[in-house]
């Protein structure tokens, strides 16, 4: 898995150097990555090694977050092919829960304990349930969703598989891989599945 | 009049205080409680508790100090030769051929300590910022050198060739994702219109975001009640990127703020402020 995306990186990168786009200058970007390098220490949770891009973060960085067409296909493929779904095969939690976690924004800085459980982040970006005023605008609103595209099982699996990794549908999406770095777990995900698409949530009334 | 005015310091200082112990208590309405901010900086506007820090910042700065028992006054070039205050803060980041590095204000302050007074850098930079009732002496200086820049416009100077590579490096910089979230600075300082939950973010990279990004430092922030420099805020916006800790006084951070202080080139500057 970690192999094919270094794979993936080592391919791309001398491929993607002839045609870089305007926005990523080379001879500066290697002086910010220089610096970068540098000028850290680590602290509590937040070791070092937070500094090195993956395989992901190295496409996106390096294309202004526009990778070509071919590219991403290829990487959303192999973020995809890592979702782990529930064993039982049932998407759907607890809508409550899933709003108490998407109100919490904490986790994986270098005060906050390490370990599990961290918050969603949700509301940091997202409008969700109408009762929640004080919500962000980097992502898109989220108010309604179930009501609007339904809660198939196609859409409880889209959006399992959006929160467990965002880049599996968007390469360079702004948003946190919170089932791949393992800040959410499967039940903790399947309440936030709840929290948009269950028609007793606030969100779809 | 000057009396009067650190007066009123004094009280908005203790009323702040306890309005923001008030806030953090209750996890109040965000949006209500963004109005009252807004409310209470206006009022404070005129007995800015950040006059206090100017004054500390005066005696630090006149003061035969360190182990050369030198002051800054006597030792300290800013860019506009020794001593020199009047508009050096809205000219920086600037090159300093003494260093040979382009420095922001706060780190160029520190230089003058080690290099002039003598002072350990390590010692400055074990607890650089302001908790608490604690307020580090470099917050009072960089408070007092920001202060002789009041009502004057940024000018920092991209057409060395130096400061231009630091700026460059510092848009680089900001660029760049990583760690476990795969955030970088514009992720959520990159675009027009943004906010986390109700708290606006400036897009550094616009002439406007950059302005709103670089007002008001070093300011005095109500939520704590405490005196914090443009350096702090750089630090706890990687603390909230899940980075590791920049080191102090670093390039790093000299970019970011060379390339955002540049981005407001031509602002008129309106000196220490007050902050949420």
């Amino acid at each position: 898995m970690t192999k094919k995306i270094i794979l993936a990186t080592l391919v791309a990168v001398p491929f993607m150097a002839a045609a870089l786009p305007a926005q990523a200058d080379g001879a500066y970007r290697a002086k910010a990555v220089a610096m970068i390098q540098k000028d850290f220490k680590p602290r509590g949770q937040a070791s070092l090694d937070r500094l090195a891009e993956d395989g992901v973060q190295a496409i996106c960085n390096r294309t202004g977050n526009n990778p070509p067409a071919e590219i991403a296909k290829m990487l959303e493929a192999d973020q995809m092919a890592a979702v782990v779904y529930p064993a039982d095969g049932q998407l759907m939690g607890d809508w409550k829960k899933g709003e108490k976690l998407a109100q919490s924004g904490k986790g994986f800085t270098w005060k906050d304990k390490p370990g599990l459980p961290v918050g969603g982040n949700c509301y940091n970006c997202h409008q969700i349930s109408p009762k929640e005023q004080a919500y962000g605008t980097v992502g898109p609103s989220l108010l309604h969703f179930g009501k609007l595209r339904g809660n198939t099982a196609e859409t409880q699996k889209y959006v399992y598989s959006k929160i467990y990794n965002a880049k599996a549908h968007n390469l360079c999406s702004e948003m946190p891989r919170f089932g791949r770095i393992e800040a959410l777990g499967t039940n903790q995900i399947k309440d936030l599945v709840a929290l948009l698409l269950d028609p007793e949530s606030p969100v779809n009334k | 009049m000057r009396k009067f005015r650190i007066m009123s310091a004094l009280c908005a200082l203790t009323s702040a205080g306890v309005f923001a112990a008030h806030v953090q208590a209750q996890e109040v309405d965000h949006a209500k409680a963004d109005a009252e901010f807004a409310k209470f900086r206006a009022e404070m506007e005129d007995s800015n508790p950040a006059e206090l820090f100017e004054l500390k910042g005066e005696e630090l700065w006149k003061a035969k100090r360190g182990p050369n028992n030198v002051s800054l006054a006597e030792s300290c070039d800013l860019g506009l030769g020794v001593g020199k205050l009047d508009g050096a803060y809205v000219l920086m980041p600037r090159y300093f051929k003494d260093a040979d590095a382009v420095m922001d204000a706060e780190r160029r302050v520190v230089w003058c300590m080690t290099e002039k007074q003598g002072f350990k850098f390590d010692d400055i930079a074990k607890k650089p910022f302001a908790s608490g009732n604690y307020t580090p002496e470099i917050t009072s200086l960089v408070t007092y050198v920001a202060g002789h820049s009041r009502n004057k416009q940024f000018a920092v100077n991209l057409k060395d060739p130096k400061v231009r590579e630091i700026y460059e490096t510092g848009k680089e910089i900001a660029n760049y994702r990583a760690g476990p979230y795969d955030f970088s600075c514009n992720t959520c300082h990159g675009s027009d219109g943004k906010r986390i939950r109700m708290q606006n973010l400036p897009n550094i990279g616009s002439k406007e975001g950059a302005t709103k990004s670089v007002m008001g430092w070093p300011g005095y922030r109500m939520t704590g009640g405490v005196m914090l420099t443009h350096q702090w805020r750089m630090n706890d916006c990687f603390r909230q990127q899940r980075f590791p800790e920049p080191k102090y006084a670093s390039d790093t951070i000299t970019a970011l703020l060379t390339y955002m202080t540049a981005n407001a080139n031509g602002v008129m500057y309106k000196g220490p402020g007050i902050k949420r």
